[in-house]
């Protein structure tokens, strides 16, 4: 395999600074990885979790899309119904809303506001290890033979009627959010308590405020999930009627409380996937991020308004036509600071000097992505069209271009962006940008489809569908093994460039974040001495070709 | 008239026309904005590449004006969007008394549809062409979902309540019904069809099923067999609210609420009385909750309703 790396920078500089081993190399016991409180090993763990179980959801969704090749399908309705729900289950809680905090959240947090550690360093650990627990419920509801009633855990189907391992999987989801709000406490008590000298917040790098902000919506959000998931068991298991309306109670209220928390988490999902974004276009476009205070306060802004939209899942469910009014009104105005964040991002391009590079390429397709997701979310909030698509897989394709197409896409922008400063190796760029674009092109062969199959009329969640809906269903599905052989091919040349990639220097983006100005990969104890910021992010001249980190220290083209 | 589009679902009611055109605005705006960000994002990538020749000279720095600009141009154009929409979300969820009505009982994995003259269908929903069809939906076990693609109408069915739902086929013909709402196992098989007949057609089927009684009269025999008619019937000697013109008249309550007495008002006084208890009588009635299926409730709304249909007949 011939293979070039590519580095902007200067060649990596003999580890003469080297008087503290890096964290990788610092010890290497089983027990110094599986007791260690160091932030950026912990990240390494969740990052093996949650790869583990992007997987895991993947093959069920491989599932799904081979059963959907063809009417008749494969797959026993039983089985297809589970695997669904546990593609849900598990993308959604095992991997989506963990996946950006807890790997690139947890290693740069401290690193790029100049700290040593989170503020919790323990609690930090604990979260990892709830996180698993959850982990090891949903794989015993899966093996089992999985749940079958939705992600969504409707009631009174999944209280009364479904026969799967419906409560194993909620008391998974349960555990879980103990894992989020113990990293999201950290994250807010560290970005409070422990920036460096300097480090105002309006010198906080984007992707920190994202951080920020999604905290705030995890810490605030997830109790609710708690108590949905127990109030579930209680009527499961007590028969205190709450939502079955057989009992006196009324299932809309599960979905009042369901979404309370499920809609906030949508953006849970995508405020971390904006602040990647909002570090690789600057870097790689060389130029500072346009309007960096209209995106902060376009990040809190949606924070805020994720709370009081949750009702526009509920247009056709039988709530009053005046709360429908109300929330589509809301969900509109949440979709105004999500556009002024795209066209910021468009523009910050303008008079840039653009550089291609893998990273890029995934933060541009995170654009496209989010603003085609948008654009069908504002079709949604618009009640006369949401009456007509609502259930089908219009919605189905909407909600996959902003949390997989978005927000996966950035997960591989990060995980390309920070690569060498988290393992100190250099990725081969010609693979990377092979695999971006195919990403891309897989990830639109497999849900455009799906906006079309919704229109017509295909509904969500069926194992079967008319025969003159296949040609659809057969173009999604081959898009879908594009995809799949996309997802894999990093996991490839990552996992090659780890033993043969170039040895990466301090900062081979040129880039001017705090991360880079510590040794690739970074000593325990991140900094040799404490960081002194002098400057907001994103200091690129792209007219001189020139660069200030936050430091202050200018660098030549 | 959007048939010309490739790939156009099929068109067949007054309420699709209406949807079609908001939706074809909203593919407008949205593929302006699309348009907008691509051809942006194209243009800068070209031009200002990496060794370009382009000047980067004379960067935009007050960025405020330019974002308060497309604040206020999104706002804009999104009320616009939610107004339009509001507008017909309302006329399509606000059902008219129509000139037919059906009954649906959804249970998993059938609809069973029940016409006021008694004939009774599985999966399949006969209606005339250009009528308005106020459809009253009940669900026996989970929520299910009432959806017609081509006309463009959706509402779920959810236990423990009626649904209503209307439409008004312009176009003769068969069309899918379907669920739209997981409801377990055979969820993907909760099918059937709309058949739009013309009215001659319909008044023919409607014979054609051999039916005797009608769905009130099938309602006046639970009536009896349940003991309402010895406190509701008109020789009782029991204080009780009269049934006779109650359907969609306003209904004073004993702790001072007003309640619009429509279908679901109906089902909620029979299952769960000592919750609506009238204004002026004493709270007597017994609870009939998992005494009746929803199949015999429809049957009993009938009656109540066309209690007063007699009422205003005389």
């Amino acid at each position: 395999m011939s293979v070039t790396t590519v580095e902007r920078g200067p060649a990596a500089e003999p580890a003469a600074a080297a008087s503290e081993p890096s964290y990788l190399t610092g010890e290497n016991t089983v027990a110094s990885w599986l007791l260690t409180r160091d932030h950026k090993r912990i990240a390494l763990l969740f990052f093996a979790s949650i790869t583990f179980f992007f997987f895991i959801g993947g093959f069920a969704a491989t599932l799904m899309r081979l059963n959907l090749a063809t009417p008749e399908g494969l797959l026993q309705p039983a089985v297809y119904n589970r695997m669904f729900t546990m593609h849900g289950i598990i993308m959604v809680w095992f991997f989506l809303i963990p996946s950006i905090p807890t790997t690139f959240g947890n290693f740069f947090v401290p690193l790029m506001i100049g700290a040593r550690d989170l503020a919790f360093p323990r609690v930090n650990l604990a979260s990892w290890y709830v996180f698993n627990l959850s982990g090891l419920v949903v794989l015993f509801a899966l093996v089992m033979g999985g749940a079958d009633a939705g992600w969504t855990f409707y009631t009174p189907l999944s209280t009364s009627y479904a026969n799967g391992y419906v409560f194993a999987a909620a008391l998974a989801v349960f555990i879980n959010g103990f894992s989020s709000i113990m990293t999201s406490l950290n994250f807010i008590v560290t970005i409070h308590r422990l920036r460096a000298p300097g480090m105002t917040w309006m010198r906080l790098p984007l992707f920190i405020w994202g951080i920020y902000a999604v905290s705030g919506v995890m810490l605030t959000a997830t109790p609710v999930l708690a108590m949905d998931t127990f109030l579930l068991a209680v009527e499961r298991f007590l028969g205190v009627g709450l939502f079955d309306p057989n009992h006196g109670g009324d299932p809309l209220l599960w979905q009042h409380m369901f979404w309370f928390y499920s809609h906030p988490a949508v953006y849970i999902m995508i405020l971390p996937a904006m602040g990647v974004a909002s570090e690789i276009i600057p870097c790689y476009a060389r130029r500072p991020i346009f309007g960096y205070s209209g995106m902060t306060m376009a990040l809190m802004a949606i924070a805020i308004l994720s709370f009081f939209v949750w009702a526009h899942h509920m247009f056709v469910a039988g709530i009053s036509i005046y709360s429908g009014v109300a929330f589509s009104l809301m969900t509109f105005f949440v979709a105004v600071p999500s556009a002024i964040k795209v066209f910021n991002w468009t523009v910050s391009l303008h008079k840039g000097s653009i550089i291609f590079d893998a990273p890029m390429l995934y933060a541009l397709s995170f654009v496209l992505l989010f603003t085609l997701g948008g654009v069908t979310g504002l079709m949604l909030a618009t009640l006369g069209i949401d009456v007509d698509v609502h259930g089908t897989y219009f919605v189905v394709a909407h909600f996959h271009y902003v949390m997989v197409g978005a927000t996966v896409s950035a997960f591989f922008g990060a995980l390309h962006y920070w690569w060498p400063k988290m393992t100190g190796r250099l990725y081969p760029e010609i693979w990377a940008r092979f695999a971006a674009i195919l990403t891309f092109v897989g990830f639109n062969l497999t849900f455009f489809p799906q906006f079309i199959l919704g229109y017509l009329g295909m509904p969500r969640r069926s194992y079967t569908y008319s025969p003159e809906w296949q040609s659809w269903n057969l173009l999604s599905s081959a898009g879908a093994s594009i995809l799949a052989i996309a997802y894999i091919l990093p996991l490839l040349y990552l996992g090659w460039s780890l033993l043969r990639g170039r040895k990466a220097s301090a900062n081979p983006w040129r880039a001017t974040g705090l991360e880079w100005a510590t040794r690739s990969p970074p000593p325990a104890h991140n900094f040799e001495r404490t960081p002194v910021v002098a400057l907001e992010p994103y200091c690129y001249d792209p007219e001189r070709d020139t660069y200030v980190t936050q430091e202050g220290v200018p660098h030549a083209g | 008239m959007y048939h010309w589009i490739p790939f156009w679902p099929d068109t067949a009611a007054v309420n699709a026309i209406v949807v079609n055109n908001l939706y074809i605005a909203e593919l407008g705006v949205s593929g302006l904005i699309m348009v907008t960000v691509v051809a942006m994002m194209l243009t800068f990538c070209i031009r200002y590449r990496k060794g370009s020749a382009a000047s980067r000279a004379d960067r935009v720095q007050k960025t405020w004006h330019f974002e308060i600009g497309w604040t206020i141009a999104t706002l804009g154009a999104f009320l616009v969007l939610f107004v339009w929409g509001a507008a017909i979300y309302i006329w399509l969820y606000q059902a008219p008394r129509g000139d037919e009505e059906v009954y649906v009982v959804a249970k998993r994995w059938m609809w069973k549809i029940e016409h006021p003259g008694g004939q009774s269908e599985i999966d399949a929903l006969h209606v005339p062409v250009n009528k308005t069809i106020r459809v009253v939906m009940a669900s026996e076990d989970v929520i299910h979902s009432f959806f017609v693609p081509a006309f463009r109408i959706k509402r779920d069915v959810v236990p423990g309540t009626l649904e209503t739902i209307w439409f008004k086929a312009d176009k003769i013909g068969v069309f899918k019904l379907e669920c739209a709402q997981f409801c377990g196992l055979q969820h993907a098989t909760m099918q059937g069809e709309v058949d739009v007949l013309s009215g001659p057609d319909y008044a023919r089927w409607l014979t054609e099923q051999g039916v005797h009684e009608s769905l009130a009269e099938q309602g006046e025999a639970v009536f009896r067999a349940h003991g309402c008619s010895g406190c509701h019937g008109n020789n009782s000697t029991v204080h009780a609210p009269p049934l006779a013109g109650l359907y969609g008249t306003y209904v004073h309550m004993q702790d001072g609420s007003v309640r619009l007495a429509d279908e679901a008002y109906i089902r909620d006084c029979i299952l769960n009385p000592r919750s609506f208890t009238v204004a002026g009588y004493p709270p007597l009635m017994p609870d009939f909750a998992g005494q009746l299926g929803e199949d015999d409730l429809l049957k009993l709304v009938a009656y109540i309703k066309s209690l007063g249909k007699q009422e205003s007949a005389q």
